[in-house]
């Protein structure tokens, strides 16, 4: 199996590792509701290469789907709405582009993967036949030709008897069997970047390490990016190079993976990783951050985070924090790291 | 520890399969919940993890009465209350509650938090006296941690973490000694779950509640849980002390679903060896024979399809491997003890 | 053990956002959907034109003071409107047997809005309640309620009534009323069944059996005010659908019957004479028409409101 893929990505010149393929500028989205205006994106900056994955962590009503939803063009607008920014895949501003051109960058080079894949699957066709149709609209084969391709992805997403279920409609198939032919349909057209949006969440424990793990080593076989949308801080740990912390609609930090976990320079990134529950502490009352998130129609005023901060200020509370870039304690800087915090100092070196 | 406060002894839920449309005929049974056994004692926390299908929510159900057990008893106090109807069940009611998953449908979206949390005196008006159900209600909201004034809003004008809090003061209101949480945390956000849980911690401290705390988040069960029991296709599979459980497993569902676990910590991505079961849970209508774990499991032998693996401490392990674990081939996995 | 959780809410660092949710009033679901009513024109619009017609079906007589039985064929036999006598005998000119047009169009308000709304109260309460016998109890109660509403379902409304109102030797409003009744309740049913089924799955409804809640408190307090949405868009929406078929039955002459005044009479023995004499047949079909859509756009517009979907 492994042969047909290389061969298969030096046909279609496969992507060398650490091609940049996706930026986000100064994304600003808003909803226009009865209630008034909700600021569901707040200059979100990030960016993908080739074979790298990104993780975007948040909360719901944090602004990581909306985010995503917005690159892939598939945003309900209205009552959406891009303010500002721009979203450059290979350099080329999406937002500017037409209807048309747009079309053949998503699902062809951009390829999304849901968290409900039986909604997402149409449930009156088998799903040979909607994994086929993939090669039959764009590539033109013929129908036996498009069921030999949808088996052959089937194996590929690991299906067992590939051959005997091609004809299978989606609801025969459990939710992990599911999930993979959604990976399977994302990567009929070898897409350049995969946006994952929480694509286990919906599994089971022992099926989500699967799913994960066959996700991972596809992106490395293919050398695609990944995007990662997720709340699980487990997952994360698993999978992302680096991570993007969101709250209330902005970045609130940036880092590798490992640096993240290790040092946390925003206290919100902070408290979440001492929420979570640690063998020393059984019997006793777990780190909580306090109060809720925010309401999109209410953000605070200065770091939206502010009222649920243990460290907050009087500048906290009058000042945006813009995302610093962030040094050791020796004043050198380090390398894909930020935070917004006004505080990033004394939360990363204590 | 105490004494038991509810003792499930060989507890059967099967849903039957019907065909015909007039003289309906039985042609099989969704086996949810097949043959349990187990205590819980007064005071204590006992987790119960599983995966999807495994029984676990049917368990809860037939606990609470909401369906009836095929056959077995369920011992609230040395009183078997599987069968009990009308007033008798009525009464029993007060003393079993339950949290639901989901604090967005579990609470009636025409109703005011008021009405919510004072429906349970209205059900059971010995419990509070009409005068004082108003004060009984605002007491509740402030021990879940909510403002009392907020007695006449609505569902919707609460985030989950509040809601899942009117749910738990509703919960709490007939001041019951077993509650029952099914998933309790997992429709919540990462920052409210810690809270929701210490609020829970907290009310056990207080009430002297005994929980059982149903959830797939591993490490939130052993933190809250003094005894864990995993659940595999409606049968318990292995059931000890967090201790025994996490650090000790011997059942390899047990060890497979612990070792899938994404543990929060990126420098373990290389150390740590998983466990990836094959294929999908079978179906509960048309279990494997014999051990039900066998189809997935690594270790199956002839014997395992053959003969069905009785809970019980196995008489070749001791120390903190010595307890409960249905597997013909129990013994703990070297890299999980390390 | 400290008491943590509870200062998590209600923290000093959290006041000012509790001090600004305070004006927030409690909103019930209903009271939500008031607020987005009131926004919409088409609303607005067919509640006026609503408003305006039950006023006229309960007091005609302060629209006009002919009445609209009394003809006089020597001076009025299709005397054309006069369009600029507002609110006189002659604004929309004489029938063929002399009669006021305009007063004839104001007091057939009243058969249609009567035979509309109880048609609709009567149906919505049968229907209601086998819907929520069906849907709460299932089994076999829901076997033979379900079978019924089949049986009757597949009787045609139009050519039932027929047949049920040959049956009165003389026919008034309320013969009218009871055929409609006989057949339209079906409809209530399904919807009332379909709706309760859905809610009774609900968490909510669970977590009061596990209190001990009795069937009625379950079926008043947790499922009907939860279930009772779309009967209230169906019931509105089929308003009017009863106003015309009431016009229909007059029409053809096996609903109302003279001297019952009724816009579907007066269209059917201005027909004949359609060419002649226009307007005879517009005023009456006109006023049936716009009191038509009035219920159909007041059931869309309270259908947005109360999707639960959007909200």
């Amino acid at each position: 199996m492994t042969t047909v893929i290389e061969n298969d990505s030096q046909k279609s010149g496969r992507l060398e590792v650490g091609t940049p393929l996706l930026e986000v500028k100064d994304l600003h989205v808003e909803f226009h509701t009865r209630d008034g205006v909700a600021k569901a994106v707040n200059g979100v900056n990030y960016s993908v290469a080739a074979g790298e994955t990104l993780a975007v962590l948040g909360e719901s009503g944090s602004g990581k789907s909306v985010t995503a939803q917005t690159i892939m063009g598939i945003l309900d607008m209205p009552p959406g709405k891009v303010t500002q920014g721009e979203i450059l895949y290979r350099g080329q501003d999406m937002l500017k582009m037409s209807n048309e051109e747009r079309r053949k960058i998503r699902g062809r080079k951009i390829a999304m993967i849901f968290q409900d894949a039986l909604s997402a699957l149409n449930p009156v066709l088998s799903v040979g036949y909607q994994l086929g149709e993939m090669f039959r609209v764009h590539q033109g084969v013929s129908k036996a030709e498009a069921k030999a391709k949808a088996i052959e992805l089937m194996d590929r997403v690991r299906i067992p008897a590939a051959k005997e279920r091609v004809n299978d409609y989606p609801h025969q198939f459990s939710g992990g069997m599911r999930q993979r032919i959604m990976i399977a349909m994302a990567l009929s057209l070898q897409p350049d970047l995969i946006i994952a949006d929480e694509p286990t969440t919906a599994l089971d424990v022992t099926v989500q390490a699967q799913v994960m793990d066959l996700l991972a080593e596809l992106q490395a076989e293919y050398n695609m990016g990944l995007i990662l949308i997720t709340h699980d801080l487990g997952v994360v740990a698993d999978v992302a190079d680096k991570i993007a912390v969101m709250y209330a609609g902005r970045i609130v930090e940036t880092a590798p993976v490992h640096e993240l976990y290790a040092n946390p320079a925003h206290p919100y990134t902070k408290g979440l990783l001492r929420s979570i529950p640690r063998l020393d502490q059984k019997g006793q009352e777990l780190y909580a951050i306090k109060g809720l998130p925010p309401n999109l129609l209410k953000v605070p005023a200065g770091c939206a985070f502010n009222p649920r901060c243990d460290v907050a200020t009087d500048l906290c509370r009058t000042e945006i924090p813009a995302l610093h870039h962030v040094t050791d304690k020796d004043g050198k800087e380090l390398t894909g790291r930020r935070s917004a915090c006004h505080l990033w100092k004394e939360t990363l070196h204590g | 520890m105490a004494e038991n406060i509810l003792e499930v002894k060989d507890l059967v839920k099967h849903y039957p399969l019907t065909q015909g449309v007039l003289f309906k005929k039985q042609v099989g049974a969704v086996k949810a919940v097949d043959g349990i056994s187990f205590e819980l004692k007064k005071g204590e926390t006992l987790g119960i993890v599983g995966e999807s299908g495994c029984g676990k929510s049917t368990l809860a159900k037939v606990l609470m009465n909401l369906e009836r057990a095929t056959s077995g008893q369920v011992l609230f106090k040395g009183e078997d209350i599987s069968q009990l109807s009308g007033g008798a069940l009525k009464a029993v009611r007060r003393n079993i509650q339950m949290v639901f998953q989901d604090p967005y449908t579990s609470l009636n979206p025409r109703m005011t938090v008021g009405d919510i949390i004072g429906e349970p005196f209205e059900i059971h008006p010995e419990v509070a006296p009409k005068g004082d159900r108003r004060k009984a209600v605002q007491d509740l909201l402030d021990v879940v941690g909510l403002n009392p004034e907020y007695i006449n809003r609505y569902p919707h004008q609460f985030s989950g973490g509040q809601r899942q809090r009117i749910g738990i003061a509703r919960g709490l209101a007939l001041k019951p000694e077993i509650i029952i949480c099914d998933e309790p945390v997992s429709a919540l956000d990462v920052s409210v779950q810690a809270q929701v849980i210490n609020l829970l911690e907290q009310l056990q401290g207080e009430f002297g509640l005994s929980y059982m705390f149903i959830a797939h988040d591993l490490s939130i069960v052993r933190h809250i849980s003094d005894r864990v029991g995993v659940m595999y296709l409606g049968k318990m599979v292995e059931i000890g002390s967090d201790e025994q459980i996490y650090d000790n497993a011997t059942h390899p569902y047990t060890q497979a679903l612990l070792s899938a676990v994404p543990v929060p910590d990126p420098t373990a991505r290389e150390s740590r060896e998983r466990i990836i079961l094959s294929g999908d849970i079978p179906s509960p209508a048309n279990p494997p024979s014999g051990c039900r774990f066998r189809t997935r499991c690594w270790k199956a032998q002839e014997r395992c399809s053959e003969e069905i693996p009785l809970l019980a401490i196995p008489t070749t392990l001791e120390g903190p491997a010595a307890h409960e674990s249905a597997c013909h081939f129990p013994e703990v996995r070297e890299s999980a003890a390390a | 053990m400290p008491d943590l959780t509870k200062t998590a809410e209600e923290t000093p660092a959290q006041a000012p956002v509790a001090a600004a949710a305070k004006p927030e009033k409690a909103r019930s679901l209903g009271s939500d959907a008031w607020h987005d009513l009131r926004r919409k024109p088409i609303f607005v619009i067919s509640a006026l034109l609503i408003l305006l017609l039950i006023v006229i079906a309960v007091a005609p007589g302060l629209f006009t003071s002919v009445d609209p039985r009394a003809g006089d064929l020597r001076e009025h036999f299709h005397t054309p409107p006069n369009y600029s006598h507002f609110f006189e005998g002659d604004w929309f000119g004489y029938d063929g047997q002399g009669r006021s047009i305009y007063a004839r169009v104001i007091y057939g308000a009243r058969a249609s809005v009567v035979v509309g709304i109880c048609v609709t109260v009567g149906t919505t309460i049968l229907g209601g309640i086998f819907g929520m016998l069906a849907g709460y109890f299932g089994g076999w109660i829901d076997t033979i309620i379900s079978r019924v509403t089949d049986i009757f379902f597949g009787i045609p409304l139009l050519l039932g009534s027929l047949v049920i109102l040959n049956a009165f030797t003389s026919r008034t409003i309320w013969s009218v009323v009871f055929a409609l009744i006989t057949l339209g309740w079906t409809q209530m049913t399904r919807v009332m069944r379909g709706s309760v089924i859905t809610v009774k799955q609900a968490d909510f409804v669970t977590a009061a059996k596990a209190l001990g809640a009795g069937t009625g408190r379950i079926m008043f307090k947790h499922i009907l005010p939860n279930a009772i949405a779309p009967v209230i868009v169906v019931a509105t929406i089929s308003l009017g659908g009863y106003i015309a078929l009431e016009a229909t039955l007059s029409f053809l002459g096996i609903g109302l019957q003279d001297p019952t005044i009724s816009w579907g009479i007066d269209i059917n023995s201005a027909q004949k004479l359609i060419r002649t004499a226009p307007f005879a047949l517009f005023f009456p079909a006109g006023m049936l028409s716009i009191t038509v859509l009035a219920f159909i756009m007041l059931g869309d517009a309270v259908r947005d409101a109360l999707d639960p979907k959007l909200r």
